[in-house]
C-alpha cells in the first residue's frame, strides 16, 4: 500500500483540477515529494495553475481550462515532479506550547493505560518528536503533522466526538495534528496549545506552511492562561526557531 | 445612499458571491454561490460583473425593504411567488423598490437557491478576494452569519436605467454529468454500473457543505478509508455506508472517503437547484467533453448582458411570465442548462 511508484499518476478532479498522486498510503517519501512539488510549482509557476492542495500522498493542483488542457498540464506536473527533491526539508520551524492532560487533554490517561505506559512517558515522547507539516485540510488550521513516535501509532476512536475543543492536540492513527478552531474529531485528545494556526486580523492569518518542522513543549496551566490571552491579543505565541 | 433592510429571511440565506481562492492550502473552502449561473444572470439584469456578491435566499420566504431612497435590484434562481406592493414581479427581471417599499418572497417552489442582486453590489471588506459567507470560519461580509432579520445592506441609490429582462430558454435537464475519479479504481464494475445506472435522490440532510445522496449502497473494492485527498466542488465521495456525498462550496477541502467521480463545472449549478426528494441520474463525459462544455459555460456567463433585453419586452411578456409563476414548475429553477446553446444538446452525453 505505501509503496512509492516513481512516477506519480495524474488522476483527474472533474474538468478544473488534477490530483498528482505519489502513494495510495501515508508515506513520508511520498509527502516529501508532494511538498517539493508544491514548491516547484510556486517557484515557477505554469499558466494556468490556480491554486494548490498539498496532501500527505498527492498534490491536488486547480486549473483554469480554458488557460490549459489536462494534458497539457499533465506533462508540465510529470516533468516538475521528476526534478530530484532537496535532501533537507526547507520549511520553517516552530515551538509549539501545549498543556497536556486534565480537562484539557481528556483522553491522556487512557492513552497511558492502553499504552502500558504512563501519562508523563506518553507527553515525553509527544514533545520529544520532530514533525512536519505534511497538509493542512479538513477545517481552517487543521495541521496534520508527520514524525510520530511508532509508539504512540493508536487507532481512532471508535465513537468520533461531536465537539472538540479550538487549539487541541491530538493523536490519530500514525499522525499528531493541531485542530484550530472547535468541532468533531475521531482523535485522542492529549492537550491544547494556545496557539492558533488560523487567526483572522491577525498576521499571518494562517501561522503554518505545508513543509514547516513542528516541536511541542509543556508549559502549565498559569502560561496556558496567559498564552491564551496573548493570543486573544493577535499575538502568534509560537515560537518561531532559527532554519 | 440607500439601504435594503432585511425585514424577514428563513435560514440558509446569506451572501455569496463567486468565492474566495488560494487559500484551500490551509483548509479554507473557497464557500461562493451554489448556483453561479443564477447569480450571473442577476449581477448582469443590474450591470454589475458576473460573480459579483448577491443575497443567497435559500428555500424560506423573505422580504427586504428600500429605506432612505430607491434600490434596484433583480431576483434569478429557484422560483418562488414575488411581489412589491402586491404587484407580482417575474424572475430574471431588474426592478426598482421604492423608498419604503417591499420585495416579499414566498417559499421556493421549484429549485432551493434564488438570487437578488442589488445594483451596484454588496459593500463590505472582502476576506481573500470574496465577500462570501463560511459562518465556521467566521467570514463573510457585512455579516460573517447568515442573514437575520433586521440586517441591513448599503446599496447604492438606484440609477434609474430602463429595467432589465433576460431570456433563459429552456432545455431539458437531463443526466448530471461527470468525469470518473479520482479513486474510481476503488470500485468495482459493478459498484460503477449501479452508480451510472441508478436513480438517486437528494436527501433532505444536505446543505451548502454537501449533499447526500439515497439510491443503492455503492459497495468499495478495498474498504471505506483511504487518506485523505483534497476535493473540489462536485467530488462524490462514497462513505462507509455507501451513500454518496457531493461536495458543496462548504466542503472540507481534504477528505478520506474515496471519490468516485466529479461533477462537470457547467452542470453543478443545476445539481444545487435539484430540491430534496428529486430524482435524478448521472452520466460519464470524457474529460475532453466535460472541458469543451466548460469552454461553452464560461463563454455563456461572459456574453449574459448581451442577452438582455429591455422593459417593452418585458411588459410584452408579463403575462406569460406571470402565468408560468403561478404555475410553478412550468418555469424550473434557474433553468437548469439553459446555458446549453442547441448544439450542446444534440451532442448530448455518452
Amino acid at each position: 500500500m505505501t509503496a512509492t511508484s516513481s512516477l506519480p499518476f495524474l488522476k483527474p478532479s472533474g474538468d478544473s483540477a488534477i490530483t498528482v498522486e505519489f502513494s495510495r498510503g501515508i508515506d513520508d517519501a511520498a509527502n516529501q515529494k508532494v511538498l517539493a512539488l508544491d514548491r516547484a510549482l510556486a517557484a515557477a509557476p505554469v499558466t494556468g495553475v490556480t491554486e494548490t492542495v498539498p496532501t500527505y500522498r498527492s498534490l491536488l493542483v486547480h486549473y483554469d481550462p480554458l488557460a490549459i488542457d489536462f494534458d497539457a498540464l499533465g506533462e508540465r506536473l510529470t516533468a516538475l515532479a521528476r526534478l530530484p527533491v532537496p535532501s533537507t526539508s526547507a520549511g520553517r520551524r516552530w515551538r509549539i506550547p501545549v498543556i497536556y492532560g486534565d480537562e484539557q487533554g481528556i483522553d491522556l490517561d487512557d492513552v497511558a493505560k492502553t499504552l502500558k505506559t504512563t501519562p508523563e512517558d506518553i507527553v515525553g515522547r509527544h514533545t520529544a518528536g520532530d514533525y512536519r507539516v505534511a497538509m493542512i485540510g479538513f477545517t481552517p488550521g487543521w495541521s496534520y503533522l508527520s514524525g510520530l513516535d511508532r509508539f504512540l501509532h493508536l487507532p481512532r476512536r471508535q465513537n468520533p466526538r461531536l465537539l472538540t475543543p479550538a487549539g487541541t492536540i491530538s493523536i490519530g492513527g500514525v499522525q499528531t495534528g493541531i485542530q484550530c478552531l472547535a468541532g468533531p474529531s475521531g482523535w485522542h485528545l492529549l492537550g491544547r496549545t494556545a496557539v492558533r494556526t488560523y487567526q483572522l486580523h491577525r498576521e499571518p492569518i494562517f501561522l503554518l506552511e505545508p513543509g514547516d518542522r513542528v516541536t511541542f513543549f509543556a508549559v502549565d496551566a498559569k502560561t496556558f492562561a496567559e498564552q491564551e490571552r496573548a493570543a486573544e491579543r493577535g499575538e502568534i505565541v509560537a515560537e518561531q526557531m532559527a532554519a | 445612499m440607500s439601504k435594503l433592510v432585511i425585514t424577514a429571511i428563513g435560514p440558509a440565506s446569506s451572501v455569496q458571491d463567486g468565492g474566495r481562492h488560494g487559500v484551500q492550502r490551509y483548509g479554507l473552502p473557497p464557500s461562493g454561490a451554489m448556483d453561479r449561473p443564477a447569480l450571473a444572470a442577476a449581477n448582469a439584469l443590474v450591470g454589475n460583473p458576473p460573480m459579483a456578491a448577491a443575497i443567497e435566499i435559500g428555500p424560506f420566504g423573505a422580504t427586504f425593504t428600500a429605506r432612505q431612497g430607491a434600490v434596484r435590484l433583480a431576483l434569478t434562481g429557484a422560483r418562488r411567488n414575488a411581489d412589491i406592493s402586491g404587484h407580482v414581479v417575474a424572475f430574471n427581471t431588474s426592478m426598482t423598490l421604492g423608498d419604503g417599499e417591499s420585495l416579499t418572497l414566498g417559499f421556493a417552489r421549484s429549485g432551493c437557491f434564488s438570487y437578488l442582486a442589488i445594483e451596484g453590489g454588496i459593500t463590505g471588506e472582502p476576506a481573500f478576494g470574496s465577500l462570501s459567507v463560511n459562518a465556521r470560519a467566521g467570514l463573510g461580509s457585512p455579516y460573517p452569519r447568515p442573514l437575520h432579520p433586521g440586517d441591513e445592506l448599503q446599496a447604492k441609490a438606484a440609477s434609474g436605467a430602463t429595467e432589465r429582462r433576460i431570456d433563459l430558454p429552456f432545455s431539458d435537464h437531463g443526466p448530471i454529468r461527470v468525469v470518473m475519479g479520482p479513486q474510481d479504481d476503488e470500485f468495482g464494475e459493478l459498484a460503477t454500473a449501479l452508480f451510472l445506472g441508478s436513480e438517486w435522490k437528494i436527501s433532505a440532510t444536505s446543505d451548502r457543505m454537501g449533499y447526500r445522496l439515497e439510491g443503492p449502497m455503492i459497495e468499495h473494492l478495498h474498504g471505506h478509508n483511504i487518506v485523505s485527498d483534497g476535493t473540489v466542488n462536485g467530488s462524490i465521495q462514497i462513505p462507509g455506508n455507501g451513500a454518496p456525498i457531493v461536495l458543496m462550496p462548504d466542503r472540507g477541502t481534504t477528505g478520506g472517503y474515496p471519490k468516485i467521480a466529479t461533477v462537470i463545472t457547467a452542470d453543478l449549478g443545476r445539481l444545487a437547484q435539484l430540491p430534496a426528494g428529486n430524482s435524478f441520474r448521472f452520466t460519464s463525459v470524457s474529460m475532453a467533453e466535460a472541458q469543451a462544455e466548460l469552454r461553452r459555460f464560461e463563454g455563456w456567463l461572459h456574453t449574459l448582458p448581451d442577452r438582455l433585453r429591455t422593459a417593452e419586452d418585458f411588459d410584452l411578456n408579463l403575462d406569460a411570465l406571470r402565468d408560468a409563476n403561478v404555475a410553478g414548475t412550468a418555469v424550473s429553477a434557474v433553468d437548469a442548462g439553459t446555458w446549453q446553446t442547441p448544439s450542446a444538446e444534440a451532442s448530448g452525453p455518452d
